[in-house]
């Protein structure tokens, strides 16, 4: 049983409040991603749960145990490194073994071990070499075999496919989906890239300034953020965002945007209702804007100049021109479209977003 | 390196460097050659027909064999080893500590603690002297070789410390932390993660407190005073200097012979220590 539970969680540095009443339960064999831009405080979070960095307020635990007064080597974690922090003066296998040895395991019982992991991770042929001879993808295959030869309760992650380039990246982030798949350890991971928090995470916490924004699955995070920080974070191309006022126009609601108007369908009028006359922020996601082909309702349509055109093949985005703002629509590759063309798009009313211009939480 | 045609080459590069090493052989050269020059050739007049400063046509190791026969040049040479080893030692051993403390723990005026230290180098050994003297003389240490041995820490320690301050903040950080989650208390990730990886520093550390304390001349020449005690830099300069006779064949023998054991070091570390110098740690 190894659920981590982070209660009323604060850091501060000096007069910085880094981390602010973080809470967060994390299940049993969950891998739980922590996003957010540089400087959220995600990190910090990490490192006071794997006691490297003190708590300010608040409690840790792992297990049924406050570890907060624990040091790190008691708390029964491992951790990877962005860097790796790979042992440069010692083997692969010396790398892998050294936690082991630490804690005075047997050394038929440190050979098995290292072994199996080496296995697991195909760096079997590479246990005499020193770091340095090794290239990245492999040092982070060392650094992952360093962390599960210890069968820890939790692993923690802390940026480690940072330091690859895109394509590895890709490859490693699925054999740590495998690799968790296969240990099933509670894992908590830490990372900028909103891609790899969607593919990797069994559920999401996205963070900015010290605050948790929301917690979800992955789904949950691109199809009801709660506020608009969680709507522009998740999903690339990001969502577009554009002012608009509420009217109410013969009964019907009407939102009124710099080049374009909608008319909305009942359902969603009715939650907008109490914002009417107000400015409110529209959200769509550039997937959720497509070429209109005439059957759409005209209320949902707008016209659109076509700025910019990149095909990269399976989609093509369109920068567009919509009265004052830019957005971005992430259409077919059929599409003919070019720069300077004029197109018109349709909206799927269920798919917009709409959040309060000064708390930009979402209705 | 330099592009273009083989005279360019010559002209910027081998020729200027040729100049620059013959300038800084020089020195060494007329150490040896003086020392194994006969007395005649040595003190002939410079308007003498056959005075040849640079080469001697009569070979001979009669200084070498003088110096270590006649004078107490050998008690000298163990005198200094014995200092300078241990100075040298208790300077590193400070070093690496107060160096790890100041680069890696964060304690309340660690930051002003460092300034100071760096500040206590600064003090000229020349002023700093006459306190010490004061010192000595109180614990009755003057003419010891414990003399020496308490006193150079007092330039080494600061040294020491801050060539090992900037070595260990270039070991990354995580390191340090992936051992502390593996299992090891601090002191063990010191000893097994951070030490190894700094042994080029160490070694550099090492081989300057070494040779500045073989070197060294002013305490030794203060708090030591009679001839058995003396070390090599002190010994062969006043030794060998009786009144206003310089003996030049001996003088320059003892010279010779007492830089080679940092000669040796040197050349017997380089590897290590240009590492050092440069300090890169690479994951």
């Amino acid at each position: 049983m190894a659920r981590v539970i982070l209660r009323n969680l604060n850091k501060f540095y000096d007069d910085v409040h880094a981390v602010k009443s973080v809470n967060l339960e994390i299940r049993d064999k969950e891998f739980v991603v922590l996003v957010g831009p540089s400087g959220c405080g995600k990190t910090t979070t990490l490192r006071m749960l794997a006691g490297l960095e003190s708590i300010s307020s608040g409690q840790v635990l792992i297990g049924d145990t406050v570890v907060n007064d624990l040091a790190p080597m008691d708390r029964d974690i491992a951790m990877v490194f962005q860097n790796y922090a790979l042992y440069p003066h010692m083997s692969v296998y010396d790398n892998m073994a050294f936690g082991l040895k630490m804690r005075k395991v047997d050394r038929n019982d440190i050979r098995k071990r290292v072994q199996e992991a080496a296995d697991i991770l195909g760096i079997q042929d590479y246990l005499a070499r020193k770091p340095r001879q090794l290239s990245g993808g492999q040092r982070q295959r060392v650094a992952l075999g360093r962390a599960i030869v210890r069968h820890p309760q939790v692993f923690l992650f802390d940026e480690p496919l940072s330091n690859l380039d895109a394509k590895l990246r890709v490859q490693m982030r699925v054999e740590l989906k495998k690799l968790h798949n296969r240990l099933n350890t509670t894992a908590v991971y830490v990372t900028h890239d909103q891609v790899e928090a969607m593919t990797l995470g069994d559920r999401v916490v996205v963070m900015r300034g010290g605050v948790v924004q929301q917690v979800g699955e992955p789904l949950e995070l691109y199809n009801a953020p709660v506020n608009r920080f969680v709507a522009g974070f998740i999903g690339s191309p990001a969502m577009n965002f554009a002012p608009a006022r509420l009217r109410d126009g013969a009964g019907k609601l009407h939102a009124d945007a710099s080049g374009f108007g909608l008319q909305l369908p009942a359902d969603i009028a009715a939650r907008l209702r109490p914002y009417t006359g107000r400015e409110v922020i529209v959200g769509v996601r550039p997937e959720d804007l497509q070429v209109a082909n005439g059957s759409y309702p005209p209320g949902l349509c707008f016209d659109a100049m076509v700025e910019v055109v990149e095909r990269l093949g399976a989609e093509v985005l369109l920068d567009l021109q919509v009265g004052q703002h830019t957005m971005v629509a992430s259409v077919e590759p059929g599409v003919a479209a070019r720069r300077g063309d004029k197109l018109r798009f349709a909206l799927k009313p269920e798919r917009l977003h709409f959040f309060d211009a000064s708390s930009e939480a979402a209705i | 390196m330099i592009e273009g045609a083989k005279w360019r080459r010559w002209v910027y590069f081998y020729i200027p460097l040729g100049v620059f090493v013959l300038w800084l052989l020089f020195p060494f050269y007329w150490m040896l050659v003086t020392s194994v020059r006969p007395d005649r050739e040595l003190y002939r007049p410079w308007t003498a027909p056959n005075y040849a400063p640079f080469w001697t046509a009569h070979p001979t190791l009669v200084h070498i064999t003088d110096l270590l026969t006649q004078t107490l040049f050998i008690r000298w040479m163990a005198n200094t080893l014995f200092i300078a080893i241990l100075a040298t030692l208790i300077s590193l051993f400070c070093g690496l500590l107060a160096g790890y403390a100041l680069s890696r723990l964060k304690f309340p005026g660690g930051g002003a603690l460092g300034t100071g230290i760096f500040i206590t180098y600064l003090v000229p050994q020349t002023l700093l002297f006459i306190p010490l003297a004061n010192i000595i003389r109180n614990f009755s240490l003057g003419d010891t070789p414990w003399a020496l041995i308490l006193t150079y820490p007092t330039f080494l320690i600061p040294f020491c410390t801050w060539l090992l301050m900037g070595y260990f903040k270039a070991i990354p950080r995580e390191l340090e932390e992936c051992a502390r989650i593996d299992g090891a208390t601090r002191w063990k990730a010191m000893l097994y993660i951070i030490f190894p990886i700094a042994v080029p520093g160490i070694l550099s550390a090492g081989i300057f407190a070494f040779t500045l304390s073989w070197n060294e001349f002013i305490y030794a020449l203060v708090f030591l005073s009679s001839a058995e005690q003396k070390t090599v830099s002190v010994g062969v300069t006043s030794e060998l200097v009786r009144g206003d006779v310089f003996y030049w064949g001996q003088l320059m023998a003892g010279a010779l012979l007492g830089s080679v054991p940092v000669a040796f070091i040197y050349s017997f570390f380089v590897e290590h220590y240009v590492a050092g110098l440069t300090g890169s740690v690479k994951g």
